[in-house]
């Protein structure tokens, strides 16, 4: 059945979703930059392709690694970009990567307020709610509250850092290693850490 | 470098015509040098218009308590809020 212009009801253009406009824009841009010179697509192709090759389970790596080696933790805490490429990670180009460690009285959330900026290197690309306004905006005003809508309930006596990246620094949360997992090995260790645990709004998954 | 870890500082509260990075909710509101990032980097006030963003600046992570920037705030006294504030956006607080 065909929907042309010639059907007799009138509505709102149809699409897909409500991204469709932010959609049309990026492909117009994309097609201006290549037009005039300014990249490939071929240069698009690999970027694209780089970032959705990149996946949590590198952040988990390095966090198994801090549980269960101190000295490697403090040199991820010192220098992030460091201590991935020691484990033969793809820290990503700049910008630089700050590791902030979770303990038994502080607990680090991150946030992009301005944009969506996120270790995409050693995370993969940020989640949808990530992007969102409301969690950008809430996430510094009222992060206790966004919190507990993320199911963790932090005690009074637990002081919380919101870290806000606004320019070239990306920031990795170090969660803590959970009550008993004595029992469990390097990679055991990892399985435990989500992506969520590495931005703050989770602890990591129970053994 | 300008400021140094535990200096206190406030962000400056000016307006900024054009894209820039500090954030408008720490405009003007007082806080605690954390950490001078090591290096400097471009500025992104310049390199969204074509420059190439140098000279570089200085980049702080500077710490704010959060009942400074939010009136009312509901949260533990201590929870604080951490951001990277440029040199040029920073002020001494005496």
């Amino acid at each position: 059945m065909s929907h042309g212009d010639d059907h007799d009801h009138s509505h709102e253009p149809i699409t897909a979703d409500a991204e469709a406009p932010v959609a049309a824009r990026v492909q117009a841009l994309a097609d201006l930059l290549v037009e005039k010179g300014v990249v490939s697509r071929e240069d698009i192709r690999r970027g694209i392709d780089w970032l959705v090759s990149r996946s949590p389970s590198d952040g988990a790596r390095l966090v198994a690694r801090a549980w269960v080696d101190d000295a490697f933790k403090e040199r991820l805490l010192e220098d992030a970009r460091s201590a991935a490429l020691e484990l033969d990670l793809d820290p990503g180009p700049a910008p630089v990567v700050v590791a902030l460690e979770n303990t038994a009285d502080v607990h680090h959330l991150v946030v992009c307020t301005l944009c969506s900026c996120y270790p995409r290197a050693l995370l993969g690309p940020p989640p949808d709610w990530y992007k969102s306004l409301p969690y950008r905006s809430r996430a510094v005003s009222d992060p206790r509250g966004v919190l507990r809508e993320f199911g963790v309930e932090l005690g009074e006596d637990t002081e919380l850092r919101v870290v806000d990246s606004t320019a070239d620094m990306r920031y990795l949360v170090v969660p803590r290693r959970p009550d008993g997992t004595e029992h469990l090995d390097e990679d055991g260790l990892a399985q435990l850490v989500t992506r969520d645990s590495m931005i703050g709004v989770a602890q990591p998954g129970a053994a | 470098m300008r400021f140094a870890a535990g200096q206190a500082v406030r962000v400056s509260a000016r307006s900024h015509p054009g894209h820039h990075r500090t954030p408008g909710y720490v405009k003007g509101k007082r806080g605690i040098v954390e950490r001078a990032h090591v290096g400097e980097f471009t500025n992104p006030e310049t390199r969204a218009y074509d420059d190439d963003g140098t000279p570089e600046l200085r980049l702080y992570l500077v710490r704010f308590d959060q009942t400074e920037l939010w009136p009312g705030y509901a949260g533990a006294e201590e929870d604080y809020l951490l951001t990277d504030v440029f040199e040029h956006w920073l002020e001494e607080d005496a």
